[in-house]
């Protein structure tokens, strides 16, 4: 027997308990679950509550499936920061397959959210994004730089304020990335793996 | 031995230097959208490239003569660009394939080149969204044109 596609089942039931039990703190809101259950969760307890996700015999939500954000001006709060995880059910543990989607809710005057890195190492490059695109930041990211656009780029460009078409000239020169040591340091290393699996032969 | 036929044709330096410059012309892959798969399909079997001898893609434009610009341009693929442009020996030449390359197409936003001849120079337009593999090719026969009235002196 499997429930319709995104009504909050007996199992999801239990999540909002074992969360409410091991994160006391944290404010959990269950919200419409459209094709998979949703929770609201604050800001401040984001990192816990991962970690309680994760982590929890019963829980066990070891896959990131994706970050990605939503911005709603002008309502306020702004932006929401929404994370997808999936529990691989027994290809991974003892937990049931599921997914679950986790919403934070971000005011526009302060757009900073801590960063699940330290839960999913794999948050890094989605978190990038989200920053680049939506101008939001994560507190303790490891490398919070821009992912899609220039490095140089003015603004965030899926914010709904920011316009359609920049009207300026495309940028045709770069500086090479690589100073030539690092570049001669480069071919060196590779010449010196290449002679090792040779020789391994 | 007066009437023995000696087979020589006599040319020109320059006409055959056009010649050898047209029948040779080796393309370098860069392959940036949806184009790009009609452009293998232009150089595969069906539509056959190697019929006016362009079917020899590079993965280096360092061997290269011909750049062609197969799909939408990103403002921050346009240095790249320039570069490999920049890395190709002379004589060299650039076809912009498809509307996306010559004016940005229908990605009329911040993210897209509008034109990619505001980066390199380009020989040939190619229309079409995506051309197919004949018009590319009529766009290659059409370089060769322009290649075979290049005058080596000024």
């Amino acid at each position: 027997m499997t429930a319709a596609p995104g009504t909050m089942t007996e199992s999801h039931t239990t999540v909002v308990d074992a969360l409410r039990r091991a994160v006391p703190k944290a404010v959990i809101e269950v919200g419409a679950a459209v094709d998979m259950p949703t929770l609201y969760v604050d800001r401040e307890n984001l990192v816990a509550v991962c970690r309680t996700l994760r982590d929890a015999p019963s829980l066990q939500f070891a896959l990131l499936v994706e970050v990605t954000s939503v911005d709603f001006l002008p309502a306020e709060p702004r932006y929401e920061v929404v994370y997808h995880l999936a529990c691989l059910g027994e290809a991974y543990g003892h937990a049931p397959a599921r997914r679950l989607r986790l919403k934070v809710r971000v005011p526009g005057g302060d757009p900073h959210v801590p960063t699940v890195t330290s839960i999913y190492p794999g948050a890094g490059w989605p978190e990038r994004e989200v920053y680049d695109l939506m101008g939001i930041v994560f507190e303790g990211h490891p490398d919070l730089r821009r992912i899609l656009t220039p490095d140089d780029w003015q603004g965030h460009p899926l914010r709904k304020d920011y316009p359609v078409q920049v009207r300026k000239d495309a940028v045709s020169w770069s500086p090479l990335q690589l100073t030539p040591e690092e570049f001669a340091a480069n071919v060196r290393s590779a010449q010196a793996q290449a002679d090792k699996t040779a020789r391994r032969k | 031995m007066a009437d023995i036929e000696i087979p020589v044709l006599t040319t020109t330096v320059e006409k055959m230097v056009q010649w050898a410059r047209r029948s040779a012309i080796w393309p370098v892959t860069f392959g940036l959208a949806c184009c790009a798969i009609e452009m293998m399909a232009m150089s595969c079997g069906r539509y056959d490239i190697a019929r006016f001898g362009a079917e020899v893609f590079r993965g280096s434009p360092r061997q290269s003569d011909l750049m062609i610009v197969a799909g939408r341009l990103s403002r921050k693929m346009a240095p790249v660009l320039r570069r490999i442009y920049d890395q190709m020996p002379e004589p060299k030449w650039v076809i912009s394939m498809g509307a996306c390359a010559s004016c940005g197409g229908v990605f009329d936003n911040y993210a897209i080149v509008q034109g990619v001849d505001q980066i390199v120079p380009i020989d040939v337009f190619v229309p079409g969204c995506p051309p197919r593999p004949e018009s590319l090719i009529y766009g290659i026969v059409q370089l060769q044109r322009k290649i075979d009235q290049q005058r080596m002196s000024a």
